[in-house]
Formats: structure tokens, C-alpha cells, sequence
């Protein structure tokens, strides 16, 4: 079990609302993407799910309790997250990374043993990453890093993985590597996913439900066919937008519309 | 659906398993090595250091001593009585107080490092260093004759002065209930800076100026002061009770070197981790502070040192910052010792001037950019 029960919940920064009354409920092996503009609150609804804030109002509920009465270490072996820009001034490697993954089930009297060393082993395959483990992690390009930290998330076990901005900063074909990373794991092993992105098109194509931040709001939910209308998109992140439907079970794509339609090289 | 099936994971993952496999034993090999090593240099230092002096006592007569106060075995007696007596009685006990001040002070430094993720930060970071400073010269200038636990009032009031000095900075830093590292670092700053001149306020306004600026200069620059074993007792009882609490912490100190939000992430009470690292790492730097006067660089090039060589992890990096930082400080207070006889050098002094280039040197060879 591993599922999310929002209910009308609240956040303010500094007195600033900066989420209001969002409902939404992820169950157990969903593969959902928080799109929005900047600002809209995708990074916040993340940390609340994470359980790393609280709401002001509302709450959350996950697998039926509410989420900050979880204890730490055990939300942390459920819940496992991959924020968007991790500063590490240390000089550790790769793998020691990764080893951190293991800490929400190690204590004062258990150290690292060899199921440990299996999870770290087992997440590294996963990503793709074994071959960097000796490497120090702020010498690897961008796409190993955020591999290398998705294997971290992936060495706790955990049953959801939160995601902000994965493919930040990423060309396309490292895009492409860590959403179907992202898809394999949803798929092979039942693994919640929720992940706040900018790129909707990426979103469409890799995910199966969106939601649409706005202002903190929660805009529209469902399939990308659903979510992803001229007049959602326009209202999020204001501006004017084109749909393109290829059909064929194709997800929508969508195109920044121009004032020089008749200049571009379309029909 | 978008996409109908997952992608299968291309075969070349796992021809590497191997290569992968080898890493994390080799440095692992390392590590112990390194502790081996460590250790060895550790007792060899204590050894010659307990030899050298007005009177010159053979290693192996110490060796022969100490085996036989043990009681692990009964060695016949080949060395004059007074030999011994000035090894157990008078050089074991300040040599074995510098292996303290030394281990502390280099764990001391690795807790500040890693919790502020700073490379700067030293023992005396939070502002220890003026709390002490401060207690060393009200000892100096107002308690002259006072003595606790067989501490004279410098130390003593030096070790609270530390204390106090970290529970004030701690308190003036908390927002909300969170402890931000760069308000701690600025108000120990802050507050270092104001209890420093406060030292020098005290020092010019009494009548004794010459004779008190003499004590706590000497003091300031560092230099062991104990003398006897229920002194060392007592020190060792806090630095090896520190230590341990450090050791407790390094999985913590790992993890928040990802930044707090990520430890968060990674189950760890971040709030209450910080305040046993600054609480932990305050007391070892009290307890160095009164054996050893404000010693300089030890907290700072030792830790450094050791991760050039084995790495930033916690785990390791700690029980070796204690060994490291105890055989460096042995080897310096004898060379503090030995370099003018019959006088003595700070220890401070030797420390700067020793360590620093060491530390310069092998930055020089290490040939690739810093990463602490």
C-alpha cells in the first residue's frame, strides 16, 4: 500500500497562501506528473507530500494516517525523494551516495550488513550506475548525478517516489533515460510516482494522470487527453497555446502558438 | 496510455558489476589499513615522547613498564626506579593528556565541518574560543588561588566559559525552533569577537597587567597543562564520552551533508541531530580547552588531512580524525619540548608552523582541485 489522500489542503509562506484548498487522491502504483508555471506551487505540494511541511489547513493522509504523525525514519522508508538541486560539498563518491540511501534503515546498533549492500547493489543496476560508484559525485555530468541520487532514492526502498524537476537541466536523450527509469519502476515494481515537472509534453508522453497547478490551485486533473486543453494551459501559464492531436493513442502535444502563424513552417 | 510498455534495460548494466564490486572492499582496505597504521603511530608517539626529555629513557624500558604495570605480564625489573618514576608520575600523564587534546580537538573539528559543510570551520567556530578565553582570564585576574577537581581556576573556568559561551550562541541562533548554520555561525562570530576584547578589557584595566597579559598570552597560544592523573582522569573521561558521541553521529553528520531537507528525506531528526553535533563537539572543544589553552590547527589540517587520504565519509573519517589528531598533537608537544631546551614552545606555535605547510605541501601534490 502506498497511497495519498489530499484533502483541501492549505500552505502559507510567511503569511503568503501559497497553496489553497487542493484535493487529490494517488493511489498505490500511480505515475503521476504536477505541471504548472513557476511559482504555482508544484515544489510545495511535493514537500507536503513528502511530509517535509505540513499544511496549514486540510490535511494528508497516507495509506489512511495522517502524514506528520508518521515517525521520520519510517516515512523515510516509505517515502523517498529526489529534490531538484542537491548541493554536496563533500567530496564522496558515487556509491557512498547511494550507501546514504540505506540510512533510514540502519540504527545506533545495526550497521551496514549484507541486504544493504544489496539494496545499494540492486538500485545502482537499476540506474544504470554500477560503473560510476568509485567516481566522485560532483565530477559526474548532470544525467549520472541525477542518476546516481535517483539510486540513492531507490536504496530506500521506498514504495513512493517523489520527483521535483527529474529531467532539470537534462538534453534529451538523458530526458528519455530517466522517465523510462521512471516507467520501469512504476511498472516492474509497483512503485508510486509523483513528479512535478515543467515540460508538458514529456508529461504526456510518460505519464499516465496530470494535474495542473495554478496559483496554488489545483486547475485540472486527469489523463493528458483530458488535462491538457488549450484553455486549461492558456489559463495556467497565461499566453496562447496550440494542441496538436496525432490520435492514434498519441497524447496531445502542445506548441507555443505565434504571431507569425503564417510565417512558420506549418500548414 | 502514453507509453504501453517499459522500457527493458539495455544488457551493458551488467557487464560493469564487476568493476563495481571491487571498489567498495579496496577502500574499505584502505580504511583499515589507515586505522592500523594509525594506531601504531599513535602508541609509537606516546612511547617516544615519554622518552625524551632532561632524563632520556630507552623506548623499550617503557614498554617494559607499562606491560608490566598492566599486569599483563611480569617482566624482571632492569631500569632504575627513578626512571619510572618520572615516566608514570611526571611525562606519561601530560603525554597522554596531549593524545587527548589532540583526538578531541581533531573530532571537534570534523562535527563543525560536517554540520556547517564548511571547510573553514574549526573547533572553535561557535565562538568556544572567546567563551574561553574569557574564562581563562577571569580565572587569571580574579581567582588566582582557586582550584576545582584539582583544576586551578584557568582551566576550569575555562572549560565553563566554553560551555557557556555555546548555550548562549546556541539560544541566540534559534528561529522558530530550527537552528539555521549561518546564524550560528555569525552570532558564535559575533560573540567570539565581543568576549575576545573583552579579555583584553579585563587585562588592561587590572593592576597586575605585565604579569596576567604573560599568563593568558601563554595560554592563548596553547600548551598542556596537566599535570597529574586525576587530572587527565577527569579530561579523558569527557574527550573519550565525546568521542563515543561523535562516533554515534557520523551516520547523521552523512546524511546532512546533503543538506537538511535531504536528511530529512532520509529519516533523520534533523533538529535534534544538529543540536547533539554542536553539543557533542562543544564539549570536546571545552574539554581540549582546559588541558590544552586555545591550540590552533589541529581541528582544522588534521580532519583535512585525513579526507584528502580517505575520503569525507563520517563513518570513517571520525575514528581516524581521534587517532590522527592524537598522535599529531603527542609529536608536536614533544618537539614543543625538545626544540630549546630547557625552555619549553607553545604548542600552538609548533602546531601553526608544522602543520601548516605540511597541509600546504600535500594540497600541492594532490594535484586536483579541492574537494572537502
Amino acid at each position: 500500500m502506498a497511497s495519498f489522500e489530499v484533502s483541501q489542503a492549505c500552505f502559507d509562506y510567511g503569511g503568503k497562501p501559497v497553496l489553497t484548498d487542493v484535493s487529490l487522491s494517488i493511489g498505490t502504483g500511480h505515475r503521476i506528473a504536477i505541471l504548472g508555471p513557476n511559482g504555482a506551487g508544484k515544489t510545495t505540494l511535493l514537500k507536503l507530500l513528502s511530509g517535509a511541511r505540513s499544511p496549514t489547513r486540510g490535511s494528508i493522509l497516507l495509506d489512511g494516517r495522517r502524514l506528520h504523525a508518521v515517525p521520520r525514519p519510517e516515512l523515510a522508508r516509505k517515502i523517498a525523494v529526489v529534490p531538484q538541486d542537491l548541493t554536496i560539498p563533500f567530496a564522496f563518491t558515487a556509491r557512498e551516495i547511494v550507501e546514504l540511501g540505506r540510512t533510514p534503515h540502519l540504527g545506533l546498533l545495526r550497521g551496514f550488513r549484507t541486504d544493504d549492500r544489496h539494496a545499494v547493489e540492486q538500485a545502482m543496476r537499476l540506474t544504470d550506475s554500477l560503473d560510476l560508484g568509485g567516481r566522485i559525485i560532483n565530477e559526474l555530468s548532470s544525467g549520472e548525478r541525477q542518476r546516481v541520487i535517483i539510486a540513492m532514492a531507490l536504496a530506500q526502498e521506498p514504495e513512493i517516489l517523489l520527483l521535483d524537476e527529474p529531467t532539470h537541466l537534462l538534453d534529451i536523450t538523458r530526458q528519455a533515460e530517466i522517465l523510462d527509469l521512471i516507467i520501469e519502476l512504476n511498472a516492474s515494481r509497483g512503485l508510486t510516482v509523483v513528479a512535478a515537472l515543467h515540460d508538458l509534453n514529456l508529461a504526456a508522453r510518460y505519464f499516465n494522470r496530470l494535474a495542473i497547478l495554478h496559483r496554488g490551485a489545483l486547475l485540472a486533473e486527469g489523463t493528458p487527453e483530458a488535462v491538457l486543453r488549450a484553455d486549461f494551459v492558456e489559463e495556467a501559464y497565461g499566453g496562447r497555446v496550440e494542441i496538436v492531436r496525432p490520435g492514434n493513442g498519441q497524447p496531445p502535444i502542445v506548441l507555443p502558438a505565434s504571431r507569425f502563424r503564417d510565417r512558420l513552417n506549418v500548414q | 496510455m502514453p507509453v504501453s510498455t517499459a522500457a527493458p534495460l539495455p544488457k551493458s548494466r551488467q557487464t560493469v558489476k564487476e568493476d563495481a564490486h571491487l571498489s567498495a572492499p579496496l577502500s574499505s582496505l584502505r580504511f583499515r589499513t589507515g586505522l592500523g597504521l594509525l594506531a601504531v603511530l599513535l602508541v609509537a608517539s606516546i612511547v617516544l615522547a615519554s622518552g625524551i626529555g632532561a632524563v632520556h629513557v630507552p623506548s623499550l624500558e617503557i614498554v617494559g613498564m607499562l606491560l608490566n604495570r598492566a599486569g599483563l605480564v611480569h617482566l624482571s625489573q632492569t631500569w632504575p626506579q627513578s626512571d619510572e618514576a618520572i615516566i608514570l608520575q611526571i611525562r606519561l600523564p601530560r603525554v597522554l593528556a596531549a593524545a587527548m587534546v589532540g583526538g578531541a580537538l581533531s573530532v571537534a573539528g570534523v562535527l563543525f565541518q560536517g554540520l556547517l559543510r564548511n571547510p573553514l570551520a574549526d573547533p572553535y567556530v561557535i565562538g568556544t574560543s572567546g567563551g574561553a578565553a574569557f574564562g581563562a582570564s577571569l580565572g587569571a585576574v580574579l581567582f588566582s588561588h582557586f582550584s576545582i577537581l584539582g583544576f586551578g581556576a584557568i582551566p576550569a573556568l575555562a572549560f565553563l566559559g566554553a560551555m557557556g559561551t555555546m548555550v548562549l550562541v546556541f539560544r541566540f541562533s534559534r528561529v522558530g525552533g530550527r537552528t539555521p548554520v549561518v546564524t550560528l555561525l555569525l552570532v558564535g562570530f559575533a560573540v567570539s569577537v565581543v568576549l575576545g576584547y573583552t579579555v583584553s578589557l579585563l587585562l588592561i584595566v587590572n593592576e597586575r597587567f605585565e604579569f596576567n597579559t604573560r599568563v593568558i598570552y601563554a595560554w592563548l597560544l596553547g600548551g598542556i597543562w596537566i599535570e597529574t592523573w586525576s587530572q587527565l582522569g577527569l579530561i579523558a573521561l569527557v574527550v573519550i564520552a565525546g568521542i563515543v558521541g561523535a562516533l554515534a553521529l557520523s551516520r547523521s553528520l552523512n546524511a546532512l551533508a546533503l543538506g537538511e531537507e535531504c536528511a530529512e528525506y532520509l529519516g533523520i531528526a534533523v533538529e535534534r541531530q544538529k543540536a547533539a553535533v554542536i553539543v557533542v563537539g562543544s564539549l570536546l572543544t571545552a574539554a581540549a580547552v582546559s588541558a590544552g589553552g586555545l591550540i590552533g590547527f589541529v581541528g582544522l589540517i588534521v580532519p583535512h588531512f585525513l579526507r584528502l587520504l580517505f575520503g569525507p565519509n563520517h563513518v570513517r573519517l571520525l575514528p581516524l580524525a581521534a587517532l590522527g589528531g592524537a598522535a599529531f598533537l603527542v609529536t608536536a608537544d614533544l618537539l614543543a619540548r625538545v626544540v630549546i631546551p630547557p625552555n619549553e614552545l607553545p604548542v600552538g606555535i609548533l602546531t601553526a608552523l608544522v602543520g601548516g605547510p605540511a597541509f600546504l605541501l600535500l594540497l600541492r601534490r594532490t594535484k586536483r582541485e579541492y574537494r572537502f
